[in-house]
């Protein structure tokens, strides 16, 4: 059993959109190092209910890495320090005892603050719903073998399918664009022959909602995709661009 | 025309401009470098003043540089839109940010290492080119071929300490953004592929490293040994 180790956490509060926020200074202790940096999180709300405070909000669900809910900007990386991982996925033992820690809630003009580390990220749900599905008639369950996917075309649609919309790239962007996921979504139908028939007005509505969101535009330092804890490639955006420039001097 | 602005005003066509304007800046370093080379051919200068004749008179390359002065200035004033739309997208900072450990500090300096570009080619213009072509004070004397001698011009301006610096400066505001610059117009005109990206890279490093070296050898040298 390792030695239970002691945080002092920086944290983001913000009562909710219309106020300002600040951060505020808190301090956990006997904290062992398996345990999960939401669990720490769970922690500090008992401690602050106890003595009859408002708990830390912050978003989270699934708690095992494939639902993107958790949204925490911790120690300058969103989902903090480690690879490929979402902050459910962090655990404790990667904070030295009395480290200081500080979360905030991802900061986009496109991701407003609903309160303190929860932000509304509905403007990728309008992205999706600008163009990111395939429209078929509903019916008996087509067989999955029946239409012919070349082996590296569904390798690759798969690797874009893997995006979460978990938001990491727009926090980590230093033009908080939305180009990664935007991308994956584009690429992962695009890839397919269900996606076919869409693509143009697909790519050109997408990247229209994206662009009407605020969201910034794209410098390709990458860092989006060093951050992504579904390590989406950058060739990705490629393909978008392709996608784009294509669909805009063929239709 | 509402097709036209759509397009190239959406985030991904203003990159697209940045990209293609970017592709013909670095077409034309190259030309100009080879060019420029010629202060090193060892005859006082013969060979660097009929090519600045050349380049200031032959028909084809005087249209071509109307594109370039284009290309500069839509460069720049794209990335000026770019930076505001940018900034606008994130109105609150982040109090800690750790963006080395996710991406290069070149990547992220564009705009800052544009600026310093644009401010150096003000500059060398007037030096030499404003010079050159208007007549901007300086008498050129006439070499032995009858061209005016802007060889002379060239090795007066680098005997000045401040004048070396600040185009060493210049060339290595250059070379950073080129270093970032290169690969990344292919990335945004949609050029990623396994087979041939990792020698984009390769060729971008190469690019950034020998061309504003290159540069940078002309005052140098006359710095030194060229009195």
């Amino acid at each position: 059993m390792e030695k239970e180790r002691t945080y002092t956490l920086k944290i983001w509060r913000q009562p909710n959109a219309n106020m300002k926020g600040a951060f505020k200074t808190y301090k956990v202790e006997d904290i062992s190092p398996g345990t999960s940096f939401l669990e720490m999180l769970d922690i500090l709300n008992d401690q602050l209910s106890e003595n009859g405070e408002d708990p830390v909000h912050f978003d989270h669900d699934c708690r095992e890495g494939i639902c993107g809910m958790c949204s925490l900007f911790i120690n300058g990386r969103p989902h903090g320090p480690d690879e490929e991982i979402t902050v459910c996925q962090l655990h404790m033992r990667v904070f030295k005892d009395g480290a200081k820690i500080t979360i905030e809630p991802w900061r986009a003009n496109a991701f407003p603050v609903i309160k303190d580390l929860v932000v509304d990220r509905s403007a990728f749900d309008r992205i999706v719903q600008a163009g990111g599905f395939i429209s078929v008639n509903t019916g008996a369950a087509v067989d999955a073998n029946a239409i012919p996917i070349q082996k590296v075309n569904a390798e690759l649609a798969m690797d874009a399918a893997a995006c979460i919309g978990c938001g990491a790239c727009v926090a980590v962007c230093k033009n908080a664009s939305a180009m990664l996921f935007t991308a994956a979504k584009v690429s992962q139908l695009a890839l397919l022959p269900q996606g076919d028939i869409e693509r143009k007005e697909r790519a050109m509505k997408m990247v229209a909602q994206m662009d009407a969101e605020g969201f910034g535009a794209c410098t390709n330092t990458g860092a989006c995709s060093a951050e992504c804890p579904k390590g989406i490639d950058l060739s990705v955006i490629a393909r978008m661009n392709r996608e784009y420039f294509t669909a805009k001097v063929t239709t | 025309m509402s097709w036209i602005t759509d397009t190239l005003g959406s985030s991904i066509g203003k990159k697209l401009l940045m990209s293609l304007t970017g592709l013909f800046l670095i077409l034309f370093l190259v030309i100009h470098l080879i060019g420029n080379l010629s202060i090193f051919s060892g005859d006082g200068g013969l060979a660097f003043n009929s090519y600045a004749v050349f380049m200031t008179s032959f028909p084809l390359i005087k249209a071509v540089s109307y594109l370039l002065y284009f290309s500069i200035l839509l460069h720049a004033f794209y990335a000026f839109m770019l930076w505001i739309l940018n900034r606008k997208a994130r109105p609150v900072r982040y109090a800690v940010e750790h963006a080395n450990q996710n991406s290069s500090w070149a990547s992220r300096s564009m705009t800052l290492l544009g600026s310093l570009i644009f401010i150096f080619l003000i500059m060398h213009l007037k030096d030499f080119w404003w010079q050159f072509k208007f007549g901007g004070g300086y008498e050129f004397e006439i070499d032995a071929n009858g061209n005016r001698d802007l060889y002379k011009l060239v090795i007066l301006q680098f005997q000045y300490t401040y004048v070396v610096i600040a185009y060493l400066i210049g060339l290595t505001a250059l070379a950073f953004h080129l270093w970032h610059g290169f690969q990344s117009a292919f990335q945004t005109l949609g050029l990623n592929h396994d087979r041939y990206t990792p020698a984009i890279r390769f060729l971008g490093i190469l690019y950034a490293v020998v061309v504003p070296l290159g540069f940078a050898s002309m005052p140098v040298y006359i710095y030194f040994f060229m009195k």
